[in-house]
């Protein structure tokens, strides 16, 4: 089968690529864009370590095709810092160990800052829920959660 | 000068790599010319393969081979085995006879250009099997000792049991449990001639190295396994599964490098497990609470092939005081994979059992259960006769108690709640082995005051990269920041296996001792000064030192072990069963913290495993035919974010023990684990009357 030519914007920059029409987005991304930051732990939308933003929404690009995202914009977590300076997301994970294996921290980091974008001021409960297709076997998720709160309050003071 | 390091919360040294998406695991490797493989799996349980049609796999676009039993090389399998592997019976041999001895076992290989392509292919593989009666439920399995026998007698345990004043005698069962690490395994194989570079998935390059030279006949030296990032594993890549050797074998016929990576479903069968457990525990005891007898009996789940145990019945001989004691461990073969260590393995699951029992007998005998406890506790190891290294249980249940606010509690069941909440207060405790085992290391100090410091061991989450860098730093005389330390490469001294709790009392032993060489080393060539920085500059070229670092006889002159103090809060839903786990206080006496911020957060990662073991986590086994039903993130619950307690309170008790290794340490990656499902097991009990010996506690188990 022919591939497919898909023009997007990803993190800013203009990408082109070819994919198979069957190739999910985000083995574009980890394969053939080399934006192996995004990580995959189910392939069926259970776990959340494959989120990203497309049009500004949250979704797990493993249920995503490559050839959706044509005329797209596409961000993933090698565009959240802003060069050197960390997102205050991702400095407040790294204070607050609120990683450990770090392979499910993306996709963490991702859907944080879309909840904050979407709900600067959110309760520990919408947290909580909001996260919740977000899987961490590793840190218990209460640095996470913390983390997640800290950098809400801190944004509403500056 | 720098400060101490050791003992600090330092942020993790790999952190930024991490939050960044720059960390590199082992599937995002790049080889040139990478194809992709993909495994056929058996969908029976027992049998032979009768036949296998590859033909239209073979023709379907992409596929550049299909390996089976019928075309596939021989392979050596020369004996060995590593720590991890069980100790009798022989590991599987893929793709070698048409002979099935459980579901989901290789049975074909398709390698293709595309990861799509190769799945697609194999779903075209047509496998006909002769199925022969299997056993996959273990109440249908016939138990047999161990090789050989593993049975514990001191005193009289039969007599001192019908004697006592008071008795009592459960069966405790725990399902089978996946580990179910976030990243999946994975193996990029790449063939130079006869040498192969492996990118794996795995808690121990160099056992990868050693089983894969062994499979392939060929020298260890000829294998370079790399893995410095690992997703998680909690004991998953302690073993060298069979897709490594598959990502190998599939290479070398492709001509090509080849990258498998499992499924999550794959993750059910391609990895090992905690086995299913069934324990009996007897106990006898005065009025007064002092235990008279303890008859512990353990069966678990093994395959046909491997004889898989762990130290399911070790914590009986010494947890508590008792001087009438029986343990007995038997296997259950079946016709499934081998089972393997489980984050805690044995204690987490043994405890389960002897916790619970001592709840029951507090109950029995109207005591306070940590009263109860504190009434047999040992005065030193009662089943090998040797003192404790150092032994804080009694801190530790004062510690979480008061934090925990134990006093306030009413022993009475149903009596306290929270709306129309029933609230339930229940402890346990804790331990685990505190071992050590040879390992190496190399320290370089370089002239411009920086320095390189390496061995081959993993982190898999706990933060080895940066504790292994505070007590290089420290040990140097370096700011931490001009430490650069390297692992996960056989290129590298060896390490010791990745699990156990063993890393920092191993790894970091050897780094401690290459660094204090180095820098004496640098300070004695550097012309007088004390000061290392200056030393190297004066110096003007690398300093290394390698140090080989092996445990004393310490552990044959005293019983080592971490213990530690588990409460627990829940609130059980009355109408609907559901059990919440408020909060968690666990209390531990580890040795010494090298990094408080981060050992708090491994803690706290057991005890979401613990509840996880609790509530919900279990591979449910279809007895028909070993079909794993619940194989992905959808059906096999585990504990999300709103599982997470809101408070959840780890206490290091004060804790020097000069015997245990130079550094003092115990690790905490699998204690935090053990006595967090009988705590909250004894906790639903109080709240709700009802006492569940089976886990997990799902709802329905409660109305
Ligand atoms: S990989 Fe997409 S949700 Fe798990
Ligand atoms: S840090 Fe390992 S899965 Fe979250």
């Amino acid at each position: 089968m022919a591939k497919h030519h898909v023009t997007t914007t990803i993190n800013g920059d203009p990408v082109e690529f070819l994919c198979e029409p069957e190739q999910t987005l985000l083995d574009v991304l980890r394969d053939e864009l080399g934006l192996t930051g995004s990580k995959e732990g189910c392939a069926s939308g259970d776990c959340g370590a494959c989120s990203v933003m497309v049009d500004d929404r949250l979704v797990c690009s493993c249920l995503v095709l490559g050839v959706e995202v044509d005329e797209s914009t596409v961000e993933t977590i090698e565009g959240m810092a802003d060069g050197d300076k960390l997102h205050p997301l991702q400095q407040k994970f790294l204070e607050e160990a609120a990683l450990q294996c770090g392979i499910c921290t993306p996709g963490f980091l991702i859907a944080a800052r879309a909840l904050l974008v979407k709900n600067p001021d959110p309760t520990e409960t919408e947290v909580r829920y909001w996260l919740a297709g977000n899987l961490c076997r590793c840190t218990g998720y209460d640095k996470i959660i913390r983390s997640v709160l800290d950098v809400a309050s801190e944004m509403k003071r500056a | 000068m720098t400060t101490a390091l050791i003992g600090q919360p330092i942020s993790r040294v790999d952190g930024r790599r991490k939050v960044t998406g720059a960390a590199t695991y082992v599937a995002e490797f790049q080889a040139p010319g990478l194809v992709h493989g993909a495994i056929v799996r058996s969908t029976v349980a027992n049998g032979r393969i009768a036949s296998i049609d590859s033909s239209a796999a073979q023709q379907a676009p992409g596929v550049i081979a299909v390996l089976t039993h019928q075309n596939a090389p021989k392979l050596a399998y020369r004996a060995h085995k590593g720590a991890p592997d069980p100790g009798i019976g022989e590991r599987l041999h893929v793709l070698q006879a048409d002979r099935v001895s459980h579901q989901g076992q290789p049975v074909a290989l398709v390698i293709a250009e595309g990861l799509e392509q190769a799945v697609h292919a194999a779903m075209l593989v047509r496998v006909t099997y002769a199925p022969e009666a299997a056993i996959t439920d273990i109440a249908r399995a016939e138990p047999v000792p161990l090789t050989p026998p593993s049975e514990t007698r001191r005193g009289d345990p039969d007599g001192a049991l019908a004697a006592a004043e008071v008795k009592l005698g459960q069966t405790y069962v725990i399902p089978r449990e996946n580990h179910n690490p976030i990243e999946m395994h994975a193996t990029i194989a790449s063939w130079d001639g006869d040498s192969l570079t492996l990118w794996d998935k795995t808690q121990w390059v160099h056992n990868v190295a050693d089983e894969i030279a062994a499979v392939f006949g060929i020298p260890a030296r000829n294998v370079r396994v790399i893995s410095p990032f690992v997703g998680g594993a909690f004991g998953s890549a302690l073993r060298t599964w069979p897709h490594v050797t598959l990502a190998a074998l599939g290479a070398r016929v492709a001509g090509r490098p080849v990258k498998i990576m499992l499924s999550r479903r794959e993750m059910y069968y391609g990895t090992g497990f905690r086995p299913h457990t069934v324990q009996r525990v007897a106990l006898g005891a005065s009025r007064d609470g002092r235990l008279g007898a303890i008859l512990h009996n353990g069966d678990q789940e093994t395959s046909t092939y491997e004889e898989f145990t762990e130290a399911l019945l070790n914590a009986t001989g010494f947890l508590h005081s008792c001087p009438n004691v029986n343990t007995r461990h038997r296997l259950a073969p079946m016709n499934v994979h081998t089972p393997t260590y489980m984050r805690g393995p044995g204690e987490a699951s043994g405890i389960f059992a002897i916790e619970s029992a001592m709840d029951e007998l507090a109950v029995a005998l109207n005591i306070d259960p940590v009263e109860l406890r504190l009434r047999n506790e040992p005065e030193q190891d009662e089943f090998r006769q040797l003192p404790f290294s150092s032994r804080s249980t009694r801190e530790c249940y004062q510690a979480a108690a008061e934090r925990f606010g134990w006093s306030r509690r009413n022993s009475e069941p149903r009596s306290m709640r929270d709306g129309r909440q029933l609230i339930g207060w229940g402890m346990a405790t804790a331990t685990y082995g505190a071992g050590r085992a040879p390992a190496s290391a190399m320290a370089r100090l370089l002239p411009d005051g920086t320095a390189e410091v390496a061995s081959a061991a993993s982190d898999m989450g706990p933060g080895t990269w940066t504790s292994m860098t505070q007590v290089a730093a420290e040990t140097l005389g370096l700011p931490i920041e001009r430490v650069r330390f390297t692992l996960g490469d056989t290129r590298l001294p060896r390490a010791p296996v990745h699990g156990g709790s063993i890393t920092m009392a191993s790894v970091g032993s050897a780094v401690q001792a290459a660094c204090r060489k180095a820098r004496e080393d640098a300070l004695a060539r550097g012309g007088g000064t004390n000061d290392v920085t200056e030393a190297m500059r004066r110096i003007g070229q690398p300093v290394e030192a390698s140090v080989d670092s092996t445990p004393g006889d310490e552990s044959q002159r005293f019983s080592m072990h971490a213990f530690g103090a588990v409460f627990v809060e829940v609130a059980v839903d009355p109408d609907l069963g559901e059990t919440r786990v408020r909060r968690i206080v666990g209390a531990y006496g580890a040795g010494r913290i090298v990094n408080p911020k981060l050992a708090r957060s491994q803690c706290v990662g057991g005890m979401i495993g613990g509840i996880g073991m609790a509530l919900m986590e279990h591979s449910v086994v279809d007895g028909r035919n070993g079909r794993v039903s619940n194989a992905n993130f959808a059906e096999y619950a585990v504990p999300v974010h709103a599982d997470a307690p809101p408070v959840m309170d780890v206490i290091f008790v004060e804790e020097h023990d000069p015997h245990v290794n130079p550094l003092g340490v115990k690790g905490v990656g699998e204690i935090a684990m053990v006595g967090v499902a009988p705590a909250i097991t004894n906790a639903i009990f109080h709240a709700t009357g009802k006492r569940i010996r089976e886990l997990p506690v799902t709802p329905d188990k409660l109305l």
